[in-house]
């Protein structure tokens, strides 16, 4: 089905995420979509499937200018989205989530839903089982459920976004060669992705956008050079790997076992030493998270020693050993990291805890904050409320906010939604944190960045730890094929 | 069995079906997204209006219609606030708690304590003769028929119908629901309203057939121990209508309680019921049980866990805004 | 910027006050009362003599207590229903305490104080530890506490600590004047209540103006996640603000046994917990905004029970008008945010 946008504006207060977009997908083929984070890819699509509203633009379809209102209205005219954080029920069975949003009878046909939900599985040779509850599928897996159910619903135009992000390799393989065989049929297929490989791979045509507008299309075959071009305005340069010496051991895990809602991960063993990076790679869900918490004692092993220095520290609280100089970043910032309606100011008190007085010096706190916006390069003042600074310097907030002396750092998804330039002052700023001795361990869903900051890399795959592979002599792709469970013949 | 005992368990069904209206209600409400915290409030409002009308109209009927209307009025207002303004829904429900309180004892004054009509008892034919279950659930009135009635239709409602899958959608995940086409404001506001107005006839059941006549604060507490039971119950219509027979059941212990041991004081009755909710609500909520069932073989643990144990709607009392 | 902004609130509230009133003057026509006589009567009823001036401070005494107090819980992001039954645990703890001794009263009316406050701290510590420990939310816990210190209040009353002649609705037996707080020339005001109710006031201003754990406290209210993280013991912050709320009240509980009925009676809070919520909801949890607000509901209950006098009307019209403002200024705060949003959306 052609699919036509003309001159698509959007814009958040000042943030003009869609400005001026227009692009034209033909039918039966695979239409990529191609952008670093934030160039408004997502805004795009989202608009597309009637999810969000447009300012000012034309959609056509079929060579006709349609309406598209609401996510109903995207599906009446055969255009079924795919998002980024798969939208579903986890809380509710396969089935469940196959059948609502089927129209507005009374009658739910479970029987008949049911054989059709199979029978389109075993047409595209996805497992299924309609009767498990959602949470315990992967979400390889529930992006395959999501595609029947629109197919099912009769979409013509297929789009994805983001969708190599959570998944295993073979479920990439299998993704593609299902993409390839809808554009066959004759179904439009739009990937959104910020990935050029998988662009290369997959796709007949390539739509590039940078800061909202549409900054070149390209047909197959495809210059990697020309793509990066396009996507970052220049060719990155190669980063350079920094040698820093490592020192002594900071964390020790003997024979860890960490129990997890889903399943327990066993026998962890692992030394980290001053100054060095590790690296996690993994589906998101495969345990990173919980292993970071253990680290700073946020979770509780079920057996096994963490030592701290050559001190067990199980059992220890976690406000006891951010005192002993452990420190955990969360990937939610507004969520977990800072507090939505503090200032600047009032987190520089809250966060330093040897010199808090009962009565606060707001002077002295306006002060600190002052010293750390400049030194951090920190977009605000010290009276702005946290929420109202962008991503980029949330991050900054965040890292300006750790005591000066640090044992270990954890991170989650340290750059995670910030432009290039915030992440590369990131870990400028963590390099920093290095020389003085302190341990890193962070987890990333980029294997590239993962490869280019860490020593030693350990991988996750479905409660299974396997590794250290050295970051210099690995590739992506075998990164990609541990974590999809090949993990075993390697370690 | 004893006939005191089918008359003591027909009273119990009896006098637990304004809680089985009220949580049922409530249920839906949350199962959409939406606390209505004003129930102790809006149950009494209803009563006093369903006993004034019936009072001075002399028609029932119109009693238990001006009390659901009134209940859907309440409903609708915090429909408004929570939806369409934002605004806590704590804060707007625990205002119209008191406000509605106060309103049913202003204008309820000069109806206090006079005699008025009743909900006539309606046996059913041959099925009020079946042994046990006959004297138990047949030998009752319209009302505590009508709460059978939808226990039945709200479970078959939320988990066998397509509708019913929408609504479990906009209190799990509305914006899931809303990429499927859902408008999940205006359905939300549905189920306030319509929560609404079964809490409005819990209150009808109160002053009209289970706790005859008008005073001063005469439903008061009911309120609080129906959104109790709807957690107790783990937001599943049978679960809460179980809640609402529990606690009916421990009610009607307690006043035999009271006969058979004289001496105990009268205040323990009146705490039991409040106590009980903490200690419910302590179980399903609290680290009690699993410390309890840690005791259990494994097997048993789980499903037992499964049984009793259940989470909120996701987005239980949060706001969903179109982006 | 801020001027006009406090100027536009001042002018929003006066509306909504405004409405509330039209609203309880239809209700009062529908049931065929004169309003103009009606207001007349409830303001009379609490401003027409010193005497009545006197007992509105005597009403406000409890109901600032009480509002400060929860000033803090809301803080912390908690709803503290159960103030009401901490309020009557104060009374009940300071009833005991009075029953306990017999000092000289210099020493005795602190120490009733004390023990009164200690009352109702437990109470509220209780529903602190039931939703810290046991995952019951505040509200269901204080709530079904409340009930419970109703039960245990009448059972004092009617059983150990009933009169000696016998047991009536009016109370226990009068306490021995020694422990009366002394009041103002003849008036029902006690200045030391006053006193109290003023320190208890400024207290909580500072605490959440100018401390760090008025500042931790607040963090917690915000996000008690991201607030554990940052290295704040949530579970203490919860914990310290019942407790002191929890004070609060029961100082406001011990003053009513002591300085207003100089006994125990049932209802001896009379809803003043659940009418300090009010207060605080309609103050915007703005600490300045609670005692002339509190002083308002306080007038307005103090001068009702004449509409039963002199009207047959229920003297509930008080709460009616109480909770149609309240709910007023809350849809009007609504309706500007939203009005607000929408304009930055275009
Ligand atoms: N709901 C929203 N509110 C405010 N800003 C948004 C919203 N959604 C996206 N943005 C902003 O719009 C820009 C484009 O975002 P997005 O379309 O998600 O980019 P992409 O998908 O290409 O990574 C970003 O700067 C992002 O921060
Ligand atoms: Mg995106």
């Amino acid at each position: 089905m052609q699919i036509e946008l003309r001159n698509i504006h959007k814009h958040f207060g000042p943030v003009r995420a869609n400005d001026g977009i227009s692009l034209r997908v033909q039918s039966g083929t695979i239409h990529g979509l191609l952008g670093e984070n934030g160039a408004g890819k997502s805004t795009l699509m989202k608009i597309l499937s009637g999810y969000l509203s447009l300012d000012s633009g034309q959609i056509l379809v079929k060579g006709r200018p349609v309406s598209i209102q609401s996510p109903a209205q995207g599906i009446r005219h055969g255009i079924g989205m795919l998002h980024q954080d798969p939208l579903d029920f986890p809380a509710m069975r396969v089935l469940d989530n196959f059948l609502l949003g089927r129209g507005s009878r009374l009658r739910q046909h479970r029987a008949r839903a049911k054989t059709e939900l199979l029978q389109l599985a075993d047409r595209f040779g996805f497992p299924m089982d309609p009767e498990e509850m959602l949470s315990t599928l992967s979400i390889g897996e529930r992006q395959q459920l999501e595609i029947l159910r629109l197919i099912s619903l009769g979409a013509e135009t297929l789009i994805l976004d983001e969708p190599t992000t959570g998944i295993s390799t073979p479920q990439k393989v299998q993704l593609f060669a299902t993409l390839h065989r809808l554009a066959a049929e004759g179904r439009s297929v739009i990937f959104v992705s910020h990935k050029l490989e998988d662009a290369e791979e997959l796709c007949h045509r390539v739509t590039v956008l940078r800061h909202g507008r549409v900054s070149g299309e390209i047909e197959a075959p495809f210059q990697s050079a020309q793509l990066v071009r396009l996507m970052f305005g220049q060719d990155l340069p190669p980063s350079e790997r920094a040698t820093i010496p490592t020192g002594q051991p900071v964390l020790q895990l003997d024979h860890v076992t960490l129990p997890g809602p889903r399943f327990s991960i066993p026998n962890i063993s692992m030394t980290i030493r001053a100054g060095e990076v590790i690296g996690l790679a993994g589906i998101e869900g495969s345990g990173q998270r919980l292993f970071l918490h253990a680290c700073v004692g946020l979770v509780r092993p079920s057996s096994g020693q963490i030592l701290l220095d050559g001190q067990d520290m199980v059992g220890q609280s976690y406000h006891h050993l951010l005192k002993s100089g452990m420190a955990f970043l969360p990937a939610n910032r507004l969520e977990e990291g800072l507090v939505e309606g503090l200032t600047l100011a009032e987190h520089c008190i809250l966060t330093d805890r040897e010199n808090m007085p009962f009565f606060v010096r707001w002077s002295e706190a306006r002060e600190k904050a002052r010293q750390k916006i400049s030194e951090y390069n920190i977009q605000g003042t010290p009276d702005s409320p946290i929420e109202s600074l962008s991503g980029g310097n949330q991050q900054r907030a965040l890292l300006s906010l750790l005591p000066s002396h640090l044992r270990l750092l954890a991170l989650e998804h340290p750059t995670r939604g910030l432009d290039v330039e915030s992440a590369r002052w990131v870990w400028d700023m963590l390099q920093q944190r290095r020389r003085q001795g302190t341990a890193i361990v962070f987890t990333s869903a980029d294997l590239d960045e993962i490869r280019e900051r860490s020593e030693r890399i350990y991988v996750f795959s479905g409660g299974n730890l396997s590794g250290p592979v050295d970051a210099t002599e690995t590739s992506t792709t075998e990164l990609g094929m541990m974590i999809g469970g090949k993990a075993y013949e390697i370690a | 069995m004893n006939n005191e005992l089918l008359r003591t368990l027909a009273t119990v069904v009896a006098v637990s079906a304004p809680l089985v209206y009220a949580g049922i209600g409530e249920t839906l409400t949350e199962k959409a997204g939406v606390i209505n915290l004003s129930l102790d409030g809006s149950i009494l409002l209803s009563a006093m209006g369903a006993f004034a009308t019936a009072y001075l109209t002399g028609s029932l009927f119109w009693g238990f219609v001006v009390a659901a209307l009134i209940g859907a009025a309440v409903a609708a207002l915090i429909a408004f606030a929570s939806i369409s303004l934002r605004q806590d829904q704590v804060a707007v429900g625990f205002v119209l708690t008191l406000l509605c309180a106060d309103l049913s004892s202003f204008l309820g004054n000069p109806f206090v304590h006079k005699p008025g009509p009743a909900i006539p008892n309606m046996p059913i034919p041959i099925l009020k003769d079946l042994p046990i279950v006959g004297p138990i659930l047949f030998s009752q009135d319209l009302v505590v028929y009508g709460s059978f009635l939808l226990i039945l239709l709200s479970w078959l409602w939320t988990f066998k119908t397509q509708p019913g899958l929408r609504l479990q959608g906009i209190g799990e995940r509305p914006e899931a629901a809303f990429a499927r086409g859902t408008n999940v404001n205006r359905l939300r506001f549905f189920y306030t309203v319509l929560g609404g107005a079964l809490v409005g006839i819990a209150g009808a059941a109160y002053s009209l057939d289970i706790k005859l006549g008008w005073s001063h604060n005469h439903t008061a507490g009911n309120g609080w121990i129906a959104l109790a039971i709807v957690i107790f119950g783990g937001w599943h219509p049978l679960r809460v209508a179980f809640g609402a027979y529990l606690f009916g059941g421990l009610k009607a212990l307690g006043s035999v309680m009271q006969r058979v041991a004289p001496g105990v004081p009268t205040q323990i009755f009146q705490a039991a019921p409040f106590a009980l909710m903490i200690v419910a609500l302590l179980l399903v909520s609290g680290n009690v049980l699993d410390r309890l069932l840690a005791y259990l073989p494994r097997r048993t643990r789980q499903r037992v866990t499964s049984l009793v144990r259940s989470s909120p709607p996701a987005a239980l009392g949060k706001p969903f805004v179109e982006e | 910027m801020k001027l006009p902004r406090q100027l536009a609130d001042i002018g929003l509230t006066l509306g909504s006050v405004l409405l509330a009133i039209l609203v309880t003057t239809l209700i009062l026509i529908a049931v065929g009362a004169p309003p103009g006589e009606a207001y007349r009567n409830l303001l009379a009823g609490a401003l027409e003599s010193p005497v009545k001036l006197a007992d509105v401070m005597t009403a406000w005494v409890p109901l600032s207590l009480a509002s400060a107090g929860l000033l803090i819980t809301f803080a912390a992001g908690l709803w503290n229903i159960g103030i009401e039954g901490q309020i009557v645990m104060g009374a009940v703890a300071a009833t005991w305490a009075v029953r306990l001794f017999d000092l000289p009263s210099l020493l005795y009316i602190p120490v009733v104080l004390l023990a009164g406050m200690a009352g109702g701290l437990a109470w509220a510590v209780l529903a602190g530890v039931l939703k810290t420990h046991g995952n019951v939310h505040e509200i269901f816990g204080g709530l079904g506490l409340n009930f419970i210190a109703a039960a245990f209040t009448n059972y004092l009353i009617f059983g150990p600590w009933r009169p000696a002649s016998r047991a009536t609705m009016s109370g226990t037996a009068p306490f021995p004047s020694t422990v009366w707080l002394p009041n103002l020339g003849g008036l029902r005001v006690s200045p030391l209540a006053l006193l109290a109710a003023l320190i208890g006031m400024i207290a909580v201003y500072v605490a959440l103006r100018g401390t760090s754990w008025g500042l931790k406290l607040k963090a917690v209210g915000k996000n008690s996640r991201a607030s554990q993280l940052i290295g704040i013991d949530t579970t203490r912050q919860m914990l310290t603000s019942f407790a002191i709320c929890g004070a609060l009240a029961g100082l406001g509980g011990a003053i009513q046994t002591i300085g207003v009925y100089h006994r125990l009676i049932p209802q001896i809070s009379g809803g003043y917990g659940y009418l300090a919520i009010l207060v605080v909801l309609l103050a915007g949890m703005r600490t300045v905004w609670v005692p002339p607000i509190a002083f308002f509901f306080a007038a307005v209950g103090v001068g009702s029970p004449r509409l039963e006098l002199r009207m047959q009307l229920d003297s509930s019209l008080g709460g009616v008008l109480q909770g149609t403002i309240v709910l007023f200024v809350l849809l009007a705060y609504g309706l500007r945010v939203r009005l607000a949003e929408r304009k930055s959306e275009r």
